[in-house]
């Protein structure tokens, strides 16, 4: 059993929760994920580490309500446990040799875009930081991103707060203005980093996307995370687990990986739709 | 005295009932039959059996202990050679084993040896109330990668000699491919969860949730004051064909398939980890790992199950007892086709109608046997122009898997072959310095009783490097 230290709530829907791990606390790098069970009968998601504090053998986690298992995790309270915590999965983001960064997050993606931020701003590399929500209730990390990049840009799509547009648009203005990037790496909504690749392509710039498709082991022996890459020497298999979750943008086929993670579409809504009920109950049985 | 020149049949539940359920399939012999199979062992003099055994029980003089009914006498002869007789009598293949050396099987049927050997071990289950006890600690330390049935045959042979051995899982449940892989209707989870408790009892420590190669290294274990190290890490990366179509949704590794119905139970009503239920479903490949695949799939409400297997049946690789299983149950064997290419829903009239994306059938090529290639085997050789259609809703990829990369990617100077498989000697060692492996995680996919044979063997070795110390 796993105990979360801190719970503390970032947005109606987005929670950050700090797990006792401390195997995994010092251990994980910027990039890197962890799949936990949140009970006996709990399905394993991956989500990613938003930070760690070794000495308090801590996990930070960051995640937006979605589905039942979410909607569950962030019924646990602080003090509680959670069945399952294993990590660190997946690759380190690459840091070598890059001096001029923009990181492109999307939403509680940008959970997963501030220790890379962060990473980047430490070994000294000029951070240039681009976040987008749909709206002003979303907006999370404003403060953290301000701390660690040169220059920050914040969008909303519907210009509740920020400027109005997708990331996109600051990216498309400095590119087309003559900046260069050593890397452009985005964390994000699969359609979103879609079209940042579209626009880092338009200008030849080199770009990482961060993937998160659906996994059960996430140690490479399911093989359900599996995407194409469309490599120079044809299409190759690749597991985001063990040969990811970073991968160039310009070989993803985003469309494909669009595709399978909606494999499960409406079940899962059917499942959340059911716990949320399920809590309703309970809330109202205590008031009653 | 008249010999029986047939096996006693093994009871199991009628199949077609037990394709709507996951209990299990086999039911086990009575004490009756038991007692009347073990009287067709003619104890012989060479005991050929036992070389066919990889961890060489000693079968004759087990069987002469049931033939008495001393069924905890019968137990204890086997368990001083093999950690989990429970398992093993379930899912040996004794037909290529012990049993296809049985000197009664040159004239008649042989011993079964398999449903004698799991009737002792359920029977000391069922019976025995004694719990193991942990002997004196020897002060050594062994840390074992992986607790499939390698790992748990190495943790329990050292237990047993006094070691201090911790076990590091990387799932939330201990057993491996015994919980994750192998379904309930054949191996119930409840007697791999005895197995495990047995290895507690006698002192091993086991840790889920540890991924060695990312919590942590295997250099790190020695830091910690392990002395040796065995890797039984298993399979690692699924394979596929390499044919279009494998990313449809619909398409999956037997690994994922199994996985997500015997590790996380989605076999239940509404579970917390979605499946695909019904439908018409086709598995490719052969193996036990194809049978569990295609026959999870026919109990998950499958309207149509096929098994699709590019030999002929004389080929199948698979124990015989699962493909009579299999064909009992109604499963389609549809033999000497090979699967080219997965077709999927696309309409072109609606971008968003929810089937896009999905499988709607698969078209395969019909094959001829030519001649045997390096496996021995006879080389299937596709006939050109038969491609047809099949029309299938889910696609079960049971074609093998390639070793786990974790390790050796974290683990310097830990030499693999081309297959990716961890390099060993005859003694189990690795090219790394009181580094031992077995299991699949060398030889790549093959037997539970094979993998616990090499984590026999690997114990033997570290207790002769340890204790030499």
């Amino acid at each position: 059993m796993y105990k979360i230290v801190r719970r503390k709530a970032l947005r109606p829907t987005v929670t950050q929760l700090e797990v006792e791990a401390p195997l995994v606390a010092r251990k994980a790098k910027p990039g890197q994920f962890i799949i936990l069970r949140i009970d006996e009968e709990g399905e394993r998601i991956p989500l990613t580490v938003a930070g760690t504090n070794p000495e308090k053998g801590t996990v930070k986690i960051i995640f937006q309500v979605v589905g039942a298992t979410t909607e569950m995790l962030n019924h646990v309270p602080e003090g509680g446990y959670i069945q399952d915590f294993v990590g660190p999965l997946g690759n380190a983001t690459e840091t070598e040799g890059i001096k001029k960064v923009c990181i492109v997050g999307g939403g509680v993606g940008c959970a997963i875009a501030m220790p890379v931020a962060q990473e980047f701003h430490r070994i000294g590399a000029e951070v240039t930081s681009i976040i987008g929500f749909r709206s002003e209730d979303l907006v999370i990390l404003e403060d953290e991103f301000n701390e660690c990049s040169d220059k920050l840009y914040v969008m909303t799509d519907d210009g509740s707060y920020g400027r109005q547009g997708n990331v996109t648009v600051p990216l498309d203005e400095m590119l087309s203005a003559g900046e260069k990037f050593d890397m452009i790496i985005t964390i994000g909504p699969l359609i979103m980093m879609k079209f940042v690749t579209l626009t880092a392509k338009k200008y030849d710039a080199p770009i990482t996307v961060s993937m998160s498709p659906i996994m059960i082991d996430g140690t490479g022996m399911c093989g359900g995370c599996r995407l194409t890459l469309n490599t120079p020497e044809g299409p190759k298999m690749k597991f985001a687990c063990v040969d990811g979750p970073d991968f160039n943008g310009y070989e993803v086929d985003f469309d494909e990986a669009i595709s399978r993670g909606r494999m499960y579409f409406d079940y899962e809504r059917h499942m959340h739709e059911k716990t949320c009920n399920l809590y309703k109950q309970a809330d109202e049985a205590a008031k009653a | 005295m008249a010999l029986d020149p047939k096996k006693h049949e093994m009871p199991a539940q009628d199949p077609q009932v037990r394709a709507h359920n996951f209990d299990e399939v086999a039911l086990g012999y009575t004490e009756e039959i038991a007692l009347a199979e073990a009287q067709r062992c003619l104890n012989c003099k060479n005991k050929p059996c036992v070389e066919g055994c990889p961890v060489n029980v000693n079968i004759p003089d087990f069987i002469m202990k049931a033939k008495e009914g001393d069924w905890e006498g019968a137990y204890q002869i086997i368990n001083a050679t093999s950690t989990l007789p429970a398992v093993c009598g379930r899912v040996c293949p004794q037909e290529t084993q012990c049993e296809a050396k049985c000197t009664m099987g040159i004239k008649f049927e042989p011993v079964g040896i398999g449903r004698l050997e799991r009737f002792v071990a359920d029977w000391h289950n069922a019976n025995a109330k004694e719990k193991a006890v942990a002997p004196a600690s020897n002060g050594h330390k062994v840390a074992v990668v992986g607790s499939g049935p390698s790992g748990l045959t190495c943790a329990g042979d050292l237990a047993k000699k006094g070691y201090k051995v911790s076990v590091f899982e990387a799932l939330h449940t201990a057993g491996g491919v015994l919980v994750y892989g192998i379904p309930e209707f054949r191996l119930p989870k409840a007697i791999v969860a005895r197995e495990v408790e047995g290895l507690k009892d006698l002192g091993v420590d086991i840790e889920t949730n540890v991924i060695i190669g990312k919590t942590l290294t295997v250099d790190e274990l020695f830091d910690m004051g392990f002395e040796a190290v065995f890797i039984g890490s298993g399979a690692g990366l699924p394979m596929f064909m390499n044919i279009p179509g494998e990313s449809l949704k619909g398409v999956f590794s037997a690994n994922e398939y199994l996985t997500r119905s015997n590790l996380m139970k989605a076999f239940r009503d509404e579970p917390r980890t979605p499946i695909m239920k019904g439908g018409k479903v086709a598995v490719v490949g052969g193996g036990n790992v194809a049978m569990d695949a295609a026959r999870t799939a026919l109990r998950l409400g499958a309207e149509k199950v096929y098994i699709v297997y590019r030999r002929s049946m004389e080929e199948l690789p698979a124990r015989a007892e699962e493909v009579e299983h299999a064909i009992e149950e109604g499963i389609d064997f549809r033999l000497l086709n090979n699967p080219v290419e997965i077709l999927g829903y696309n309409n072109p009239d609606d971008p968003r109608d929810p089937k896009n994306g999905f499988v709607r059938g698969m078209r395969c090529i019909k094959m001829e046997l030519g001649e045997p290639d390096a496996s021995g085997r006879r080389r299937p050789v596709p006939i050109p122009g038969s491609e047809f259609e099949l029309d299938v809703d889910a696609v079960i990829m049971a074609l093998g898997t390639s070793p786990n990369p974790l390790i050796k990617n974290t683990t310097e100077g830990l030499e693999v072959n081309r297959k990716g498989g961890i390099i060993v000697d005859e003694a189990g060692l690795t090219s790394r310095e009181a580094v031992f492996a077995g299991g699949d995680a060398v030889t790549g996919a093959a037997t539970v009783i094979s993998a616990m044979g090499a984590g026999k063997l690997a114990a033997a070795s570290i207790d002769k490097m340890l204790s030499g110390k």
